[in-house]
């Protein structure tokens, strides 16, 4: 990307004030329909659920709508109904369902945070310190030569899986295009006139990093963050899907179509519920990471 | 040329060093003890004693590494721990299903995606431009295990025009083998053609904004001449260049695809490996995968130099 | 014989959202057979849309909305796109600016001067052949079968302007509009293409739309003169009358603006010390590696300058002479390969960054582009104070310095607080300058400070730099490609090609009597001489 684009890319940050925003849909829609779904996670307990982890063989293998009963922690039985049928386990699908988004929001927001965070910190590095350039890039080359799911799949495979470790595996293979990106803004700005100015006014490197540099790599983040949180979503699931990820009785949407597997062809349901979800919240926030870049990306909106 | 080919293939070895060097440091940099975790939750301390002396993992580090380098080497993957035969031969049995699954997606999307992405550059902002986009971004976000079930409802189960799941041989008929990689090459071929689509787009725009394109218009060309003799030769470059990078893509979602078809491959094998914590045969495969994901790079790195007479060998 | 181009009240409208309604307004201009006339004006003066707008290449959303344009008497507001591009290459043609982006990267020169053969011609392949190598020797390119099977990155700037010209001129148009289409070139080369230019007019007839901002391009070859503000026409007619006889204030501001080839008288200045020295200063690149060919370039060989308190020195010289590379090792933004660079006797070419610390503040530094050098998101003031504070003095104080310095390049002591983008190239220049006199530099170094100014403002800004240079008694080391510029502030200049000094001495000296031929060409080659002389 040119040089002038990254001095732009702030002038359109300040520009992307709230009202401005507010009246764009394709940012609007994706953010509401996210917020709806970050407030079902929080509010899970109390929609109607019961305990998503709670098996029951007398009832296994429902179809949606069916009314049957549940053992409350007291051990008396209620009348309860299943809205979206049980799975081979008897467990209510739809309590998993709206349990699953607190894994699929959680993954998805901090391996953004850890992948930018680290490839910020990385690429700011290589970017300003010469000798170290070769070195990290060269690193970061064979890292991207790894197919990122077959290394997410290998580092989940290598620890006891659990939330952590399933964050980290998805973190590491995003890490280099973090790194590459903010490299290239790196290099690019510090031949910039104003960094140049800014050498010869005899400001310490660190500083000049923090002060100059850095603010031109938040807006590019803020993009690459979104589209890293939705491909951490799809990965989470691809993983739990195929049985290496988080643990089969926490309630994640790829976990719920892992079980719904074997029955597929009678039940369908068992994924059709959990699909939908993966696939609705992943298209909200790639959608508003192209609204976001096409914002915030002169370079690209220029082109009338 | 011949020079500059073999200089390429050369500067491929420092990568696939580090490919080596990752696969080699993950196993003995986790937290938790491999040998433990590979043995399994009901093994006692005998046996994972047992299992790391076989992976070597008692010796020191710089060792290992020599050991392991050097045996990469001569070509030994290793001893697969649950299959109980070489890495090799397991590999080799498997091959076929993937390659026959991985080419026949790579041709239909290309042949899908590049038309679809011209068609929306040439027409920005129509209808058919934004029904491209928004498949594009539909494509990128629902994961490819959704589109396999959604397309084995409809077209096995429902319509029952196509078998539900399995690979048949090419040897055993042309016809059967085909009609086993329809599905799964649709499937696998989403993301692809997203992908594909979407930057074949947005390089052409591209480069319908350079000076030679107004300099092309200034001579009497129609849009069509322009398109064909001056845009399309000059965006190739970077949509071959896509092409090589989601083979990244196309090799995550073999994994993916493999299981959900239970396609006999490489992806499948990968799963199994995974599940039974075999870890020779998850190195070997990785290092099998990059190493085809480098050369299919390299592939297009030394094509750059007859699409474009700007770089030098 | 009648007019070949006849623009009448043409108005070109912009998209809503722009900062005025009209690209160009009511302008009218006619073009003779064998005529150059010349649209002139600086930018945003509308001169390059007039010239869009005739050969139909006007970006989709600005609309020409009345008016005519009649090419040999063909009405061309209501041909249709199909007539429109039978005649673009065939009828008119136009060359451009960049002739490195012009031309297409991946194609032979010989395929693109053919193509217009093939898009409008049915002649045979042996007969394109043969034109384009007839076409190609016209334009004076050396070896024609060479040329014809050489991608433009393998040619110089000149020779792609040359391959251009022999694009457009295939088919012999009866109009060729060149917009800019020496701006991007060296003066020697400049001197080339237009001679060729001129050249090709006289042998074919063909009328010639020229825009430039340049009056000594002007002057050399233009027969009618068009000047342009602001969308319009402001006046018209004979060169020789708008030159030496401008009727509209602006022509006359704008004329009176051109700096003049004869040196200035400059105040002596003897016995004042020397502050900034350099011997034998070197600067080699080296790119490759491992597994790539090893190129060695070497940017600035043995270049030994001194500049006394209150002198400006001059470096002057083409595009890869090295004369910014010489500005960049003074102001250490790179390392010097070899050789010393000094400030009164303080040796700082070799001293690690956390050393020179303490000398950057004794040389300061202006660039070229003036919406580049200041950071976009930082107030004037956060910009200014950044060196002193830096440099041990009170945000108060720094502040209180600021305010003064801006008194000094005539700007309101209130833009402190404002931000770059609300002020125009020459302002943000001013604010350039006034940052680099915080730290009180005892070296101020210009590299091409004035280049990218429209020349009513470079006026302005090059009697700031003699003004400070004085008050402070600054050494100046200015860095353009400009004569004229080099002639109206430098004490003494330094003629450098191909990284190397071929001469120096006093500015009225090597402007009298240049002694190197290099020199000698360079100073032949700047167009226009008489221009700016009288005034």
């Amino acid at each position: 990307m040119s040089d002038r684009a990254y001095t732009q890319t702030f002038s359109a940050l300040a520009k992307l004030r709230i009202p401005a925003a507010a009246k764009e849909p394709a940012i609007v829609i994706p953010a509401v329909i996210l917020g709806i779904l970050a407030l079902i996670a929080i509010l899970a307990p109390w929609l109607g659920t019961i305990d998503p982890a709670l098996l029951d063989p007398t009832q296994r293998n429902k179809l949606p709508g069916f009314v049957g009963q549940i053992t409350l922690a007291d051990g008396a039985k209620a009348p309860f109904t299943f809205h979206m049928g049980t799975d081979n386990l008897g467990r209510d699908i739809y309590s998993r369902v709206v349990y699953g988004a607190r894994i699929s929001l959680v993954i998805g927001a901090m391996v953004a945070i850890v992948a930018t965070a680290l490839g910020l910190a990385i690429g700011m590095v290589a970017g300003y310190v010469r000798w170290s350039d070769g070195l990290i890039m060269r690193f970061m080359d064979g890292l991207m030569a790894i197919p990122p799911i077959l290394l997410a799949i290998a580092l989940v495979s290598l620890s006891r899986a659990g939330l952590t470790a399933v964050i980290v595996a998805i973190a590491i293979p995003e890490i280099p295009r973090v790194v590459r990106l903010v490299r290239s803004i790196v290099l690019s700005i510090r031949e910039e006139p104003y960094v140049e100015a800014a050498v010869t006014a005899g400001t310490p490197t660190p500083v000049l990093l923090f002060r100059h540099v850095l603010p031109n790599c938040i807006a590019p983040l803020i993009v690459q963050a979104t589209f890293v949180a939705a491909s951490a979503i799809l990965v989470e699931s691809i993983l739990s899907f195929l049985g290496v990820g988080i643990p089969p009785e926490v309630p994640s949407w790829g976990n719920i179509m892992s079980a719904g597997r074997q029955y597929f062809r009678i039940f369908p349901h068992n994924m059709l519920y959990p699909g939908v979800c993966i696939a609705v919240t992943v298209l909200c926030v790639n959608v508003l990471g192209d609204a976001l870049r096409d914002r915030l990306d002169p370079k690209l909106r220029k082109r009338v | 040329m011949f020079g500059y080919i073999l200089r390429r293939l050369v500067s491929t070895i420092p990568v696939m060093f580090i490919v080596a060097l990752i696969v080699f440091l993950m196993l003995r940099l986790t937290p938790s003890d491999p040998a433990a975790i590979i043995a399994g939750d009901n093994a006692n301390a005998q046996q994972v004693e047992m299992i790391r002396q076989q992976l070597g993992l008692d010796k020191p580090l710089l060792v290992q590494l020599w050991v392991w380098l050097s045996s990469l080497l001569h070509g030994n993957l290793g001893e697969s721990f649950f299959f109980k035969k070489s890495v090799t031969s397991l590999i080799a049995d498997r091959i076929e299903p993937t390659l026959a699954l991985a080419a026949f997606t790579l041709v239909i999307a290309v042949a899908i995606a590049v038309p679809l992405g011209i068609f929306a550059a040439m027409r920005r902002g129509s209808l058919l431009d934004r029904i491209v986009m928004g498949f594009s971004v539909m494509g990128f976000s629902v994961p490819a295990f959704v589109i396999g079930y959604a397309l084995i409802y409809v077209f096995a189960i429902k319509l029952q025009w196509l078998p539900v799941q399995g690979y048949s041989r090419i040897a055993n008929g042309f016809e059967p083998w085909l009609r086993s990689l329809i599905l799964p090459s649709l499937t696998l071929a989403v993301i692809y053609v997203a992908l594909l689509a979407r930057m074949t787009r947005t390089s052409l725009l591209e480069v319908l904004g350079e000076d030679y394109i107004r300099t092309a218009y200034s001579r009497g060309l129609t849009p069509l001449q322009v398109l064909v003799r001056h845009a399309l030769p000059n965006a190739a470059v970077p949509i071959i260049t896509v092409v090589g990078l989601g083979v990244a893509l196309l090799i995550g979602g073999v994994v993916v695809t493999e299981s959900v078809f239970a396609i006999p491959g490489i992806g499948r094998l990968t799963v199994d490996a995974v599940l039974a914590r075999d870890y020779p045969t998850i190195q070997a495969i990785i290092l099998l995968f990059s190493f085809v994901y480098v050369m299919i790079n390299l592939i297009i790195d030394v094509s750059y130099t007859l699409l474009d007479p700007r770089i030098r060998y | 014989m009648s007019d070949i181009l006849v623009v009448d009240r043409l108005t070109v409208e912009l998209p809503p959202g722009s900062d005025r309604r009209y690209a160009v307004e009511d302008v009218s201009f006619s073009v003779a057979p064998g005529e150059i006339v010349c649209v002139v004006g600086e930018s945003g003066s509308g001169k390059s849309v007039s010239s869009f707008t005739v050969m139909g290449l006007l970006p989709r959303e600005v609309k020409p909305v009345a008016g005519s344009i009649r090419l040999e008497g063909e009405d061309l507001m209501n041909a249709s796109e199909k007539r429109y591009r039978e005649l673009r290459g065939s009828r008119m043609a136009m060359i451009f600016q960049e002739p490195m982006t012009a031309l297409n990267p991946v194609k032979t020169i010989g395929d693109q001067i053919e193509e217009v053969l093939k898009v409008h011609t049915q002649m045979s392949q042996a007969e394109r052949r043969a034109r384009v190598m007839e076409t190609i020797g016209q334009v004076n390119l050396p070896d024609p079968d060479q040329i014809v099977r050489a991608y433009p990155h393998q040619l110089s700037g000149g020779q792609r302007q040359r391959a251009m010209i022999a694009g457009a001129l295939a088919l012999d148009p009866a109009l060729l509009i060149a917009d800019e289409p020496t701006t991007a070139l060296d003066v020697t080369t400049q001197a080339q293409i237009l001679q060729l230019i001129a050249e090709l007019r006289a042998r074919r007839g063909t009328g010639v739309l020229f825009i430039t901002h340049d009056f000594g391009v002007v002057a050399e070859i233009a027969h009618r003169v068009v000047v342009m503000q602001k969308g319009k026409v402001v006046e018209q007619g004979l060169a020789d009358d708008v030159l030496n006889r401008p009727q509209h204030p602006y022509t006359q501001m704008l004329i009176g603006a051109v700096p003049s080839l004869t040196p200035a008288d400059r105040k002596p200045l003897d016995g004042a010390p020397v502050v900034l020295h350099t011997k034998n200063l070197r600067k080699v690149y080296s790119s490759g590696g491992l597994f790539q060919k090893k190129r060695v370039v070497e940017a600035v060989k043995d270049v030994s300058i001194d500049i006394r308190r209150g002198e400006t020195v001059g470096i002057v010289g083409e595009s890869g002479s090295g004369k910014s590379t010489v500005a960049r090792c003074v102001a250490r933004l790179i390392d010097p390969t070899a050789g010393e660079v000094a400030i009164d006797g303080g040796d700082y070419a070799k001293l690690p960054e956390r050393a020179l610390r303490d000398h950057r503040k004794r040389m300061q530094i202006v660039f070229q582009d003036p919406y580049r050098s200041l950071n976009p998101r930082r107030t004037v003031a956060q910009s200014m104070i950044e060196a002193p504070v830096n440099f041990g003095m009170s945000q108060a104080e720094a502040m209180s310095r600021a305010g003064d310095l801006l008194d000094l390049v005539h700007l309101p002591r209130q833009s402190l607080d404002r931000f770059p983008h609300q002020f125009s190239g020459g302002q943000r220049q001013r604010i350039c300058i006034a940052r680099a006199l915080m730290p009180q530099p005892e070296v101020l170094i210009a590299d091409e400070a004035v280049s990218a100014l429209d020349v009513s403002v470079q006026a302005q800004v090059l009697k700031l730099f003699d003004e400070i240079r004085e008050k402070f008694s600054l050494a100046l080391l200015f860095i353009t490609h400009d004569l004229r510029v080099a002639a109206q502030i430098c004490d003494r200049i330094v003629v450098m090609q191909k990284g190397a000094v071929v001469e120096q001495g006093p500015t009225k000296d090597v402007f009298a009597a240049p002694k190197h031929p290099y020199t000698q060409a360079l100073f032949a080659a700047a167009p226009g001489k008489q221009i700016g002389n009288r005034i």
